[in-house]
């Protein structure tokens, strides 16, 4: 390591001796070099990002702002290209019409299948982890390799068997039969979730106090939630993205100091309150990354939805990702697919940042916390709490 | 690690290196505007020709066609299958380098001829005599913009054993509304359902036809979605499927109507010419009877579906391909296609040949006469998928709520958003 960084330094400065520098002018000089070698490395990527993002994120946001119909270049203007200024985005929310009703459903139905997906796949992911990271299972490599592989088949070949078993006359409505329950029609029931709890309370139709519309939809539909189709979409990414993020929180596990949890035995915690109080908040920055992935990559699900009915039945699988794709190269309105896309990013940010400020550490001073796992108070008393019952029995 | 390089020059090397990537991404021709029609190459031409496939007997009659002319006429010409036609298509145009020749659905004509993606040719194949209502079908802006390909009609296709069982002979067929109606109540016991049809616009649509209504005038320029004959036609169907003796295919655990006439869950179903290749190949045990569609209170009424053989305005090679086309669309080639997989030809003469050939399906080209295209307005495609949404829930929605919907949309593409 040490030979490594001096080499470094050499040639950084060449010509000068590797002895120590101390004059202020050599320093400086050294890490204009220093600062040069970075960008020179750094390059390449640079460059790739660059190219194959950076500009074409850029060339998006202006086709975004066009009319192009996909003939020629974008950014010629005329008949094809024209300039519209932010028109694409005033019909995406405020002008009445099938653009903006298409595009509302379609964030409604991404809202509740987020709302589904991400709870579910943290906690079975979080429940997963915990059990094969059990000391006393036996066969722990197997199950971890079971519980990993939906993760690593591909998506579209997992759909489709889903497709199969999810059919009216698919094993799911078989088995489902067997204890006398007469399986829905999954890929065709457009129902909302929570429309079918309201009918079993006799709710029927729209009632007064969900009259109100909210861009053009009524709070009725807004509050609909997944549609029986969209249940089947929310099974599968849980099934299949919970392995990766079991994986993450076994590796969170892995790394927790074993002493604390000593400590904690020896304390006399329940496994409950051990898991509650000590295992939970130091697993904090495991529970942002995976609910954060997880958020990400739910509000860009399309696969699925490409394979499984691209938006059937009445539009409840439709998803933002899935509606601007089929804006741009279905309808030619390539502008209108870029502008969904720019508002699904400027969407995921928002949620982020929001998600950032609600799992901050509040009562960690901001030294500790970039110390790696950010200890929050409750360990910490516990474990102080352990040591000093630790020395009074010795 | 030694090198000689001195690190300045490498620094360079890497900067420039990038750079130039960089500008060879923005600068690479793909972005340059060309104006007018591209320039045509000379000599033997290299044609691509783009098709969307019903399976193999298709794609290799084209190949097999296509083939034919090249080896006539000099020219290679090459036969793509594409797996998702209209997303390679949209790719092809918007890189600048789409296929030569492609299969145009009837309703994207008007999409892809607003965008300038089409070379409009039709006056070079004027006079091969196709159909009148397909070339109705094909002009957008006051022209032919491509040679119809073939076409299917929509008829009444029956169960014969179902039927049988019944006590029905052939005197029973429906020729109107209320016979439709009484016929189907007939055939509804248990399993069975009378008429079992896919709930979307290309099936309900004849109706509206039938009650002397359609979506759109008869020039395509103004929305007439709801007339009052639409309305009654869809108050009809609803009838039916409240009834019961109507039902979508979904509600039986059918894909379409010819799935559930296969399995035998439907006595009666409105489909196309598709349908005799289809029950073949999965219910080769069925016996179908087709009927010409029962006239509705303003006469007969029925769909027409059709490809046209697209030209792209973008083609080095459009001479050739005119006449690749015009090969394509001789009466003889035609019904070869007839013979392979069961399209009907475009013009008058192969109608009429087709329906000497094949008398059991005689009706669906009897639906050629009085037929009625798919609308073609350009930017259609997202209203007619919002109205195919409506008419899957028609049962608890109002007819004429979903007319008006249909009305306002519709108008909305009419005037430019």
């Amino acid at each position: 390591m040490t030979t490594d960084v001096s080499a470094t330094r050499g040639r950084v400065t060449p010509g000068r001796g590797s002895g120590p520098r101390r004059g202020g002018s050599a320093r400086g000089r050294g890490r204009r070099g220093d600062a040069a070698a970075g960008w020179l490395f750094t390059a390449p990527m640079i460059a790739i990002l660059g190219v194959f993002l950076f500009i074409p994120v850029l060339m998006a946001l202006y086709v975004s702002l066009t009319s192009w119909n996909g003939n020629g270049s974008p950014f010629g203007g005329g008949e094809n290209a024209r300039f519209v200024g932010l028109d694409n985005y005033t019909a995406l929310f405020t002008e009445d019409g099938l653009t903006r009703e298409t595009f509302m459903q379609s964030l409604g139905n991404n809202f509740w299948f987020v709302l589904f997906v991400v709870p579910l796949q943290t906690a079975l992911a979080f429940f997963l982890a915990l059990i094969v990271n059990n000391r006393f299972l036996r066969g722990k490599g197997f199950f971890r390799t079971a519980f990993y592989f939906p993760s690593v088949t591909s998506s579209i070949a997992i759909s489709v068997v889903f497709i199969f078993l999810f059919a009216n006359s698919g094993a799911v409505n078989a088995v489902l039969s067997w204890f006398g329950i007469d399986g829905p029609a999954w890929f065709s029931d457009s129902r909302g979730l929570f429309h079918i709890v309201a009918g079993a309370f006799g709710v029927d139709g729209t009632p007064a106090f969900a009259q109100a519309e909210v861009f053009g939809r009524t709070l009725w539909e807004w509050f609909a939630g997944p549609s029986v189709a969209m249940c089947v979409v929310i099974f599968l990414v849980v099934w299949t993205t919970t392995g990766t993020f079991m994986l993450m929180f076994l590796a969170a596990l892995q790394d927790l100091p074993e002493e604390v949890d000593e400590a904690a035995l020896l304390d006399g915690t329940s496994g409950w309150q051990k898991l509650r109080h000590i295992t939970i908040p130091m697993l904090k920055p495991a529970f942002f990354l995976v609910t954060t992935l997880g958020l990400i990559g739910t509000w860009q699900v399309f696969d699925q939805i490409y394979v499984m009915g691209k938006g059937a039945p009445a539009n409840t699988t439709l998803t933002p990702a899935f509606l601007s794709y089929k804006q741009s190269f279905t309808s030619l309105d390539y502008g209108t697919g870029a502008a969904i896309s720019f508002v699904v990013f400027a969407l995921i940010v928002a949620i982020t940042s929001f998600q950032r400020w609600l799992l901050r550490d509040r009562d960690a001073a901001p030294r500790r916390r970039r110390r790696g796992l950010g200890l929050g108070r409750p360990v910490g008393s516990t474990t102080s709490g352990a040591a000093a019952e630790a020395g009074d029995r010795a | 690690m030694k090198s000689t390089t001195p690190r300045r020059s490498r620094a360079a090397i890497v900067c420039t290196g990038t750079l130039a990537l960089a500008l060879t991404a923005c600068g690479g021709g793909g972005f340059e505007e060309e104006a007018g029609s591209p320039q045509q190459s000379s000599g033997p031409a290299k044609l691509t020709i783009l098709i969307g496939t019903s399976g193999d007997a298709e794609t290799n009659a084209v190949k097999a066609a296509a083939d034919a002319w090249a080896k006539k006429s000099g020219n290679t010409a090459e036969v793509v299958v594409a797996s998702d036609l209209n997303q390679q298509l949209g790719q092809g145009f918007a890189g600048g380098n789409p296929p030569d020749v492609f299969y145009t659905d009837a309703s994207r004509v008007g999409d892809f001829a607003k965008a300038g993606n089409l070379y409009a040719y039709g006056d070079e194949v004027k006079d091969a005599g196709f159909l009148d209502s397909l070339v109705q079908t094909y002009t957008y802006d006051g022209k032919l913009q491509c040679a119809p390909k073939d076409f299917s009609t929509l008829g009444l296709v029956i169960n014969s054993d179902l039927w049988a069982k019944a006590g029905l002979t052939e005197a029973d067929i429906p020729k109107d509304w209320p016979s439709l109606e009484a016929t189907a109540k007939k055939l509804t016991s248990g399993n069975v359902t009378g008429l079992v049809i896919s709930g979307e616009a290309a099936r309900v649509g004849a109706f509206m036809k039938q009650a002397g209504g359609w979506i759109v005038n008869e020039d395509g320029t103004e929305m007439t979605a709801n007339s009052p004959e639409n309305v009654e036609a869809l108050t009809f169907v609803k009838k039916m499927l409240t009834d019961g003796t109507m039902k979508y295919a979904k509600e039986v655990d059918a894909g379409w109507g010819g799935e559930a006439l296969g399995k035998g869950t439907a006595a009666m179903t409105i489909e196309g010419n598709w349908i005799r290749g289809a029950l073949q190949k999965d219910f080769p045990n069925v016996k179908a009877t087709v009927a010409e569609l029962p006239a509705g209170p303003k006469g007969k009424g029925t769909l027409l579906f059709s490809n046209c053989w697209g030209i792209a305005a973008k083609s080095k090679n459009q001479a050739a391909a005119v006449d690749l086309v015009k090969s394509l669309t001789s009466t003889e080639q035609q019904m070869e296609f007839a013979k392979a997989f069961g399209v009907m030809p475009s013009t008058t003469a192969g109608v009429e040949q087709y329906a000497k050939d094949f008398p059991q399906d005689a009706a669906f080209a009897a639906g050629g006469e009085y037929g009625q295209g798919p609308v073609n307005l350009a930017g259609y495609e997202p209203v007619n998928a919002a109205f195919n949404t409506d008419l899957e829930q028609l049962k608890s929605k109002d007819p004429k709520a979903i007319l008006d919907t249909l009305q306002k949309n519709g108008e909305a593409v009419i005037q430019g958003k």
